[in-house]
């Protein structure tokens, strides 16, 4: 935790949100070691059938049973209505035009660290704490960094935070490994000690899939897949489920070479595929409505460190502007960046900040 | 969690144990218990104190001793009476219509649901209600026929506490259908009605103990012959060949003593219990902006119930705030997993649901005092105050 954010100077009101999940279980202990008044909150957020869900009963039991070991008041929050608006619907309507979000991201946007902070904000709390492996410094002027654990660093996925969130945030695993963070849970005998981590997007079923949770919400278009002459060289049965840079499907060119998607054209029904190298990008545009800054803009000529997934390679780049977004141009060629998803950008000076994010066009 | 005074207002939730019934069942279990089924003299002892409770359960419903059936419960009585009554065994294999008010309990209507869900022969429908929540009587004589084998209206709605017509359900009910069984869900209504005057003509009658001051896990479905139940639990045959497993002596003794003592304070309880609920409702209606009374005070209610709407207030949200002040109140219907659902209790009376999110349930009950109001009184304005935002 952040000893400049004033977080040891005193007693603090703590609202934690707990999946169900160690991490949380975790954060919510270590505030109540540290003597914080902490008060546990669990979000159902998906209404609909999901087995590996962060909302399912199960999970919320589990929430609720740490928080009585920790001596704590729990509390589950409904926000299915809103789940269902800002982060179920947009990744249903972005399918349709071909863009793949990152649910996650949005979640955290417009529920987590919006609507719930809110809440917090409304009861009286002084910080809101989640499980996140992510770490705020600074005092005044806060910066978001990525967790002590490299292999488990959420800092992608909070990469959207602004100033105004980051102080009233508190993410007291982002210091510990998850070995550590496991270790803890053990030696409190917490039942989440064990639980594995959560895989996938949590309202999308691991039986279904993604095409089976999008068959009954989307039309499929079977579109044809053409290689880098125009020549057809075969068919896919829903082009809205193409990614680019996706090699599953695409088969082999002549040269007995995998292939890999290079483009997708929803509205012409059309897949676009070449060799690994066709397939690699220099650059993506990031347009100016999607673009956020932790604590300050980075300028046309800037250096910078982009990641564009959650456990993707950093790749050293440059900024320039595009229109009234900005143009990330990688030094090295990349796999592709489909639109819709999300780019976080890292202080170069200082590789574990995060600058700032923005979503591919 | 830090300890602060406890104002207790969720009777409708479930009321605390009586001391007079805690006496009751420990005098039960002083002296040595058997299975009631056995022929030794515990078994004797533990058979007579059952069917006592029984006597007096029977004599408190206006019933015979033979009606009264033990369950565990207001959940198993609904369950009972909706399967046990449509599984009768001249009624198999005939269509046959189920009718249940709009607002009926989760234990009656997701019985409903199963019922026509698992017998293609059963369909079910709803009846609407007006904006109090009470069941449109027009709309029950237009749908009651010669097909319909039960109708469910419960005598008092848990969320809102409005009292359903019951007597003239049940009359437009015998005009139009002669073999349709009339179920009412009572448990919320028990502390505060006659039940013997209210459910006089109905066929089958749900109470739980919890609601009155008796214990959890005991409840009773009265049914009146010639309407006949089939078991829902098979084995030992207790209860008639109703309701099998060995019945809770110490939990009978218990609802008994509760009934007991409801009865004997009904008139001076439902007077002093009114007039808190009715002081608790101008005090908040006159400090709360915005706040709108979710049953019209012309509509009957159980003389406990306050239940409110607030604009731009989240009812979650209330409802922690109020319990780290020790006031315990509710915000309707959980799902499984503890989360405030949508109500659909407000839904069919036309609530809208901006409103209905900022829906809060106060119930008082037997051991509510003046102190209790004041102390809402002094809390509950000010925490809605901090919590109300723009919408």
């Amino acid at each position: 935790m952040n000893p400049e954010q004033g977080w040891h100077t005193g007693r603090m009101r703590v609202l934690v949100a707990m999946s169900g999940g160690v991490d949380s279980s975790v954060a919510a202990a270590l505030l109540v070691e540290q003597g914080h008044d902490v008060v546990g909150a669990t979000l159902k957020l998906w209404g609909g059938y999901s087995d590996s869900g962060c909302c399912s009963v199960a999970d919320v039991d589990d929430a609720r049973r740490v928080a009585q070991q920790l001596g704590i008041d729990h509390h589950v929050f409904n926000l299915t209505e809103e789940f269902d608006a800002h982060v179920v619907t947009p990744y249903v309507e972005a399918h349709a035009q071909g863009r793949t979000p990152n649910p996650c991201i949005e979640c955290n946007r417009t529920i987590k660290f919006d609507r719930l902070l809110e809440r917090s904000d409304r009861l009286g709390f002084d910080r809101l704490a989640t499980g996140h492996h992510a770490r705020v410094t600074g005092a005044g002027s806060f910066r978001l960094r990525r967790g002590a654990d490299a292999d488990k660093d959420q800092s992608y996925v909070l990469s959207m935070l602004g100033q105004s969130e980051l102080g009233r945030v508190v993410f007291p695993v982002g210091e510990m490994t998850k070995a550590d963070v496991r270790a803890h849970a053990v030696r409190l005998g917490l039942r989440t000690a064990a639980k594995p981590d959560s895989q996938d997007v949590c309202f999308i079923g691991s039986v279904e899939g993604r095409q089976g949770f999008l068959a009954d919400k989307v039309a499929f278009h079977p579109g044809s897949v053409t290689n880098s002459s125009g020549e057809t060289v075969g068919t896919v049965d829903a082009v809205e489920l193409v990614t680019v840079g996706q090699r599953r499907g695409m088969g082999h060119g002549s040269d007995g070479a995998r292939r890999y998607v290079v483009a997708v054209d929803v509205p012409s029904r059309r897949v676009t595929v070449g060799s690994a190298a066709e397939a690699l990008t220099s650059s993506v545009v990031l347009p100016g409505a999607t673009l956020t800054w932790v604590d300050r803009p980075l300028n046309p000529g800037d250096r910078a460190v982009a990641q564009v997934s959650a456990h993707g390679r950093p790749a050293p780049c440059v900024v320039a502007r595009a229109g009234d977004g900005l143009s990330v141009q990688f030094d090295l060629p990349q796999r592709p960046v489909a639109p819709g998803q999300t780019v976080a950008l890292y202080d170069v000076a200082d590789p574990d900040a995060v600058v700032g994010a923005g979503i591919a066009a | 969690m830090s300890a602060c005074p406890t104002t207790y207002l969720d009777h409708g939730a479930t009321t605390p144990l009586r001391t007079e019934v805690a006496l009751a069942m420990a005098q039960a279990r002083s002296e040595p218990l058997g299975n009631p089924t056995g022929s030794h003299r515990p078994a004797q002892r533990a058979r007579r104190l059952l069917e006592e409770s029984r006597d007096e359960i029977a004599a408190h419903l206006g019933r015979e001793p033979g009606e009264i059936i033990f369950t565990s419960g207001g959940t198993e009585s609904a369950n009972l009476a909706v399967f046990g009554s449509l599984g009768a065994p001249e009624q198999r294999g005939q269509a046959r219509t189920v009718l249940s008010s709009a607002v009926e309990h989760p234990a009656v209507r997701e019985s409903c649901r199963a019922a026509a869900m698992h017998d293609q022969d059963v369909a079910w429908r709803e009846l609407p209600v007006d904006a109090n929540g009470v069941v449109d009587l027009g709309a029950l004589a237009q749908q009651v026929d010669g097909a319909t084998a039960l109708v469910a209206v419960m005598l008092a709605n848990n969320e809102t506490g409005v009292v359903q017509p019951l007597a003239r359900v049940i009359e437009t009910v015998r005009e139009h259908a002669d073999g349709a069984r009339v179920f009412t869900d009572a448990v919320q209504a028990t502390s505060f009605l006659d039940l013997a005057a209210c459910t006089a003509g109905a066929d089958l009658v749900a109470l739980s103990a919890h609601k009155v001051g008796g214990p959890v896990g005991i409840g009773v479905l009265a049914v009146r012959p010639p309407t006949a139940i089939v078991a829902r639990q098979y084995g030992g045959g207790q209860e008639r060949e109703r309701r099998s497993g060995t019945p809770d002596v110490v939990g009978a003794v218990g609802l008994a003593t509760a009934l007991r003592l409801a009865s004997a304070e009904r008139s001076e309880a439902g007077r002093r219990v009114g007039a808190l609920r009715d002081r608790l409702a101008e005090g908040l209606l006159r400090s709360v902006p915005g706040a709108h009374r979710t049953v019209s005070p012309e509509a009957t209610t159980l003389a406990g119930h306050l239940h409110l709407c607030l604009r731009s207030v989240e009812r979650e949200e209330l409802l922690l705030a109020l319990s780290e002040r020790g006031v315990c109140v509710s915000g309707g219907s959980s799902c499984a997993s503890g989360a405030l659902e949508p109500s659909y209790v407000l839904a069919a009376m036309g609530v809208p649901g901006p409103l209905a999110r900022g829906a809060v349930r106060f119930t008082l009950g037997h051991d509510t005092t003046d102190a209790d109001v004041d102390r809402a009184l002094a809390i509950v304005p000010a925490v809605i105050a901090a919590l109300r935002h723009e919408p």
